[in-house]
């Protein structure tokens, strides 16, 4: 399937995770095939990058869940978040970053929720205006007090967006890196997942490629695939590192209205080939 | 070997910080703190564990601002990392934008929570860190700005919250020691207040009040924070910090 035969099962309004973290192996080319896409109103649950950023950019994020928002190296802030935050653009539902594995992990399992200490004395809870609620252990402690913890709710996902290095067509799917994120729980929480791959082989070729253990996608998990080499771009994946240049150059024009409407002219009012040939145009330039 | 800098007086601090740790993970953010685990478990703290900053626990002692070149000895994914923040197996030292007389941090963003002046990171493992394992911070510039009397959102849990939240968050909730440019304090066991535990040498108890916008606990001898030995000093110039990256983030 292509990128846009993804996006085009969307529906604005709905509930999508993205994988990855921070600025590391995000499914960028799934977020720029949303940028061309008209589904909006999103509610997004990520680990927060540049990802949520140019969503943000397109004013397409209504509600966001998050435990954290980074471009990984600097200035870390991302500025499209920055902005939709300052101009309360978006409902935000910041937790803890355990949180969001434990809230994964619950919509993983088929469970309402699952009970973390993580939250607890916090502002995190105030910032869910009554979303989050606790939950008092019915099992005393050894000197017969109850804990009450936070009773973290299921992230319950619409749709798993992720990318992983490599993959055959049925979705079975590995990383080559040193982490798998969470990629495997996106998947798991959501009802429609898809994954792209910088590269698609033949499963035999997969199974002989990474160690057995880096296959963390297999086919019940994964409804789309999508052949999309340097679909992580601009952020890091296994095979390449992050583009610390390009980063800063999406940093930079998003400063004000022109330069920002000159990078949409160039990366992101075009098809994913483009975007990928122009990307290396910029890195010429900047090798000269 | 001449007389020790600030910088250097900070980092052997940090490194007390992680004295009889035991087997944990040493996280560390700023220049400073990492200087201090790798010299603490070069010399008293041997046990500690440490990251290459990605995924890999490494071992052997190397210098700061470049890649860790000693030999890998674990895996330290994201998702494991949260399994050892629930299991106890940390010590973090994070740097807090605002910090409050009862060490609640903020390093989520400046202003209301729905319409924040400035944003940062969001709470990041903050609300975790501090409930599941001991914490510590550092503050590279002690000042009113960051020593504030009450923070504008709570990421990490100071004391008074954690009692108010009860057992669940008490249970495993220690903060342990805040190392500044000027001093070293921590809590007191009573109150939860944040007290003065040392001044560094050249600083003087009327300069922390000074740079500190709320009443310290102070006791009546506040003793200097102690010097590096010349051992340390010859590890942090030559081994842990050969490019002084540390002066960058205190002068003097």
């Amino acid at each position: 399937m292509s990128l846009e035969d993804a996006v085009s099962q969307l529906r604005s309004g709905m509930t999508i995770g993205l994988g990855g973290w921070g600025s590391r192996r995000k499914p960028m080319a799934f977020v720029r095939a949303l940028l061309r896409s008209d589904v909006t109103d999103l509610t997004v649950v990520t680990y927060g990058g540049p990802d949520l950023g140019l969503l943000c950019s397109a004013g397409k994020v209504r509600k966001a869940y998050y435990g954290f928002v980074s471009l990984d190296s600097a200035p870390f802030y991302d500025p499209w978040f920055a902005k939709a935050r300052t101009g309360a653009e978006l409902v935000s539902r910041e937790m803890d970053e355990g949180m969001v594995k434990t809230g994964l992990q619950a919509a993983a399992a088929r469970l309402p929720f699952q009970p973390t200490r993580a939250g607890l004395g916090s502002d995190v809870l105030g910032f869910w205006d009554g979303e989050l609620q606790t939950v008092a252990s019915p099992y005393p402690d050894a000197q017969g007090r109850t804990e009450t913890l936070i009773a973290m709710p299921a992230l319950n996902l619409d749709a798993a967006f992720v990318h992983l290095d490599i993959g055959d067509k049925h979705g079975n799917a590995g990383y080559t890196g040193v982490d798998p994120y969470f990629d495997d729980l996106y998947c798991l929480a959501a009802e429609r997942r898809y994954v792209s791959v910088d590269r698609l082989v033949e499963t035999e070729e997969l199974v002989k490629a990474v160690p057995q253990q880096s296959i963390i996608l297999n086919r019940m998990m994964v409804d789309g695939v999508v052949e999309s080499p340097g679909g992580s771009h601009f952020t890091l994946s296994g095979s390449q590192g992050r583009d610390e240049k390009f980063q800063r150059h999406y940093v930079e024009a998003a400063k004000d209205p022109e330069t920002w409407a000159a990078f949409k002219a160039r990366y992101l009012d075009v098809s994913e080939a483009e975007y990928q040939s122009a990307v290396a145009e910029f890195a010429a330039e900047q090798a000269k | 070997m001449s007389t020790a800098s600030r910088a250097e007086v900070c980092a052997v601090a940090c490194a007390e910080a992680y004295r009889d740790n035991g087997e944990v993970i040493a996280s560390a953010f700023g220049t400073i703190p990492a200087i201090g685990v790798r010299l603490a478990r070069h010399t008293f703290s041997p046990d500690l564990m440490i990251s290459d900053g990605e995924a890999t626990a490494v071992r052997g002692t190397w210098a700061v601002g470049g890649p860790a070149d000693g030999d890998a000895e674990a895996w330290l994914p994201f998702n494991q990392i949260f399994n050892l923040v629930w299991n106890g197996k940390r010590h973090i030292m994070m740097i807090p934008t605002q910090l409050d007389i009862y060490g609640n941090c903020n390093i989520s963003a400046i202003g209301d929570h729905a319409r924040p002046k400035v944003q940062l990171l969001g709470v990041r493992g903050a609300p975790g860190n501090t409930v599941y394992h001991p914490t510590s911070y550092w503050v590279p510039k002690h000042s009113t700005r960051v020593f504030v009397p009450k923070v504008d959102m709570v990421s990490g849990v100071g004391t008074d919250n954690a009692r108010k939240a009860g057992p669940a968050a008490t249970r495993y909730h220690e903060l342990r020691t805040v190392v500044t440019d000027l001093a070293v304090l921590d809590f007191t066991p009573d109150t939860g207040r944040l007290r003065l535990v040392s001044v560094h040498p050249g600083v003087t108890v009327d300069d922390v009040v000074a740079a500190t916008g709320f009443e310290l606990v102070i006791g009546s001898d506040v003793p200097h924070t102690r010097m590096p030995t010349a051992a340390e000093l010859e590890l942090i110039r030559t081994v842990i910090d050969p490019r002084t990256l540390r002066d960058k983030e205190v002068q003097g």
